[in-house]
């Protein structure tokens, strides 16, 4: 019987595979950052244990450092003894260290694919939850937590029973407008944030295959928002074409002999998968979330739903909840939801193609007033190409604060934060109670409408945008 | 690891879905660079109300929690399971898990307990009837036990060895350390590397 993609990668790393044992898989490349890891140094040191392969190691910090004043030291102590730590922990045990203020600095998610590291047919963890990202390169890449990050520095493997693998075909032609955000944000509401818990899922059909390597990523990059620890992705000619040249992609013969594997690496033909979800792209729409959680979610288009339409008592109570957290009310038109503050950026839209998709709305267009937006490139690399195109001052010129690199609002462990009772448009990954600042109301979009809404002041998409403007041109 | 055999304590029921682990212990914790210290930071935006099931003072010592499905979804941080053992929880109950916050549970010694959602029912009705009335969640016999309700779960055998005799894991992953050598001896050479080997 032939495997599926995720399959054939799993069995290219069994170190060990005993009866009645979870099998114990080698890894390929560990990403660190400053919060799930400095209790994991600390295990190492009490036992005395080294890092096993530092040539498989890398670290930068992305979830505390602020965005603003970064040649000044860090204002919050706390924020900055975590920073300290993680600089210790790497000079102590010998990592390489992205810090503030390197050029290579950024989320450690948007860091691994730009310098080539993350390839197809590897193992990559990281103690955060979005590592399902580089599962878009064909990688099996999963969050872990901080007990593992320990265990992996220690013996460079895990021991870990295998999931089950899910197929999510999206055949068709994406309509305009409809971004990769949408695509996953209606994937979430449709098999709910449960629906992937045990998998691997692999998204495949047309509509995935034309997608650019960066909207895979932010597909791949919410499959924990559906309880899947990993999302793949095929590698294909767009995913050589995007590693080819990149610092630490193969070269030469290597390079032959390692795209003579990646080609390898898709689903057989008469692969099983232990379930399947078919979506069809051509019915797609600008999807945002309502609730508090990534799967309570519907098109732009569509009504604030009223929670006693829902049959299942706990989905009922969860909607009910949800409406009264948000500050809505049943039946209310999404499209009229003001909001205070919008945010780009984040490891789901926080590369060069987001923040060109937001500029090309936002050029020519003032952000409303009374709208604060927050624009975040991923990396230092992400925000030297857009500044090297012109569209920090697209951004700026249109109202909205250029900042530097990290995961900022997403998640505000740094001084990027909702006030209680603020509401974003925001980019990122979840819409949790408080994620983006004590009482902060948060609904999830594409960088798209991110962009309209902050012209208009309400969640919109760029068809709403009816305004005579004259760009100055995205350079 | 702390072992678990097996534990008897009053329950907290708590009727709510998709907790997520930002609930259980929000963002700005996540600073603190140790294990411990989280206990005030468990659920505490919704501690604020002070009608919150874990405020009230029939819960206090509670040491067993039940929970809505879709228990621990969201961010991979360990410092949710921290949070649960610091308070006083030695064992959650949930009809499903997010992989993630079990995974991680399970290291630490915090037991997480999968029942299907008809017996969640029945304890919150228990709990909630007699905030006295113990549970007893019995790893040896996989069984959870509370006054009419008996109820068999599912661990798989080598999860359940490894909590019952609080086993450290990277000790046992180094027994097989030859395994792992020969693995890396045969890996290809286009391999990403960080750095010059």
């Amino acid at each position: 019987m032939g495997r599926t993609l995720a399959e054939k990668v799993w069995d290219d790393h069994v170190v060990r595979r005993a009866e009645g044992e979870p099998d114990l898989l080698f890894i390929d490349l560990h990403l660190l950052h400053e919060v799930t890891s400095p209790q994991a140094f600390d295990g190492l040191r009490q036992a005395g244990r080294p890092v096993r392969r530092l040539d498989l190691t890398i670290a930068t910090e992305d979830h505390n450092t602020p965005t603003l004043d970064i040649d000044k030291p860090i204002a919050d102590p706390v924020s900055r003894a975590q920073l300290e730590t993680l600089r210790k922990n790497c000079a102590e045990f010998g990592v390489r260290l992205h810090p503030l203020g390197d050029v290579e600095q950024g989320v450690v998610h948007v860091v691994g694919p730009q310098l080539g590291l993350t390839q197809p047919g590897t193992t990559v963890v990281c103690g955060d939850s979005h590592t399902s990202t580089h599962g878009a390169f064909g990688a099996l890449a999963f969050g872990i937590g901080t007990s593992q990050v320990e265990h992996v520095l220690a013996t460079q493997t895990l021991p870990l029973a295998r999931p089950k693998t899910m197929a999510i075909t999206v055949e068709g032609e994406l309509p305009d407008e409809v971004t990769a955000k949408d695509l996953i944000l209606a994937i979430i509401a449709r098999i709910g944030t449960g629906g992937g818990q045990g998998y691997i899922l692999e998204y495949r059909g047309s509509a995935i295959e034309k997608l650019s390597m960066e909207a895979r990523m932010t597909i791949c990059n919410m499959s924990i928002e559906a309880g899947a620890r990993a999302g793949m992705i095929a590698p294909d000619a767009t995913t050589f074409d995007y590693l080819k040249g990149r610092d630490h992609a193969p070269e030469g013969e290597d390079w032959d002999a390692a795209v003579a594997y990646w080609n390898t690496l898709r689903s057989d033909d008469d692969a099983v998968f232990d379930a399947e979800v078919v979506i069809d792209a051509t019915e797609l729409a600008p999807f945002v979330t309502w609730g508090t959680n990534p799967g309570q979610g519907a098109p732009l288009s569509a009504n604030v739903p009223d929670p006693a339409s829902y049959e299942d008592a706990s989905e009922r109570h969860a909607a009910e909840k949800a409406l009264e957290y948000m500050g809505l009310t049943a039946g209310q038109p999404l499209r009229e939801i003001s909001v205070d503050t919008v945010f780009v950026g984040s490891c789901t839209n926080g590369r060069i193609e987001d923040l060109r998709n937001a500029a090309s709305i936002l050029d020519g267009r003032k952000v409303a007033e009374g709208v604060r937006m927050l624009v975040v490139p991923g990396s230092v690399r992400v925000a030297l190409q857009a500044v090297s195109e012109g569209l920090d001052k697209v951004f700026t010129e249109a109202g909205a604060e250029w900042r530097h690199a990290g995961c900022s609002m997403c998640l505000g462990m740094n001084p990027d934060q909702l006030a209680p009772g603020e509401r974003s448009a925001s980019t990122s990954n979840r819409n949790f109670e408080g994620r983006q600042g004590k009482g902060g109301r948060t609904h999830l979009v594409s960088p798209q409408v991110a962009a309209a809404t902050a012209v208009l002041g309400h969640l919109a998409s760029p068809a709403d945008l009816s305004d005579a403007r004259t760009p100055a041109g995205v350079r | 690891m702390e072992a678990f055999t097996t534990h008897t304590g009053r329950v907290v029921p708590l009727r709510r879905s998709n907790v997520d682990t930002d609930q259980i212990i929000p963002a700005h914790w996540l600073k603190k660079v140790t294990r411990d210290g989280f206990e005030d930071g468990l659920f505490e935006a919704w501690r604020k109300d002070e009608n919150f099931v874990l405020n009230r003072p029939e819960r206090a010592g509670a040491s067993v929690l039940v929970a809505g499905p879709d228990f621990g979804t969201g961010s991979s941080r360990e410092h949710a399971v921290w949070a649960l053992q610091n308070y006083g929880f030695k064992a959650v109950v949930s009809s499903r898990f997010a992989d993630i916050f079990r995974g991680n549970s399970l290291k630490n010694g915090l037991l997480t307990v999968v029942l299907e959602q008809k017996v969640v029912d029945a304890l919150w009705e228990l709990t909630e009837a007699d905030p006295t009335a113990e549970v007893t969640v019995d790893l040896e016999a996989r069984q959870v036990r509370a006054e009419g309700i008996t109820a068999d779960f599912e661990l798989d055998e080598n999860a359940r060895w490894r909590l019952l005799n609080g086993l450290d894991d990277i000790s046992l992953t180094l027994q097989n350390e030859a395994d792992i050598a020969a693995y890396e001896a045969s890996r290809p050479a286009f391999k990403p590397r960080t750095i010059a080997a």
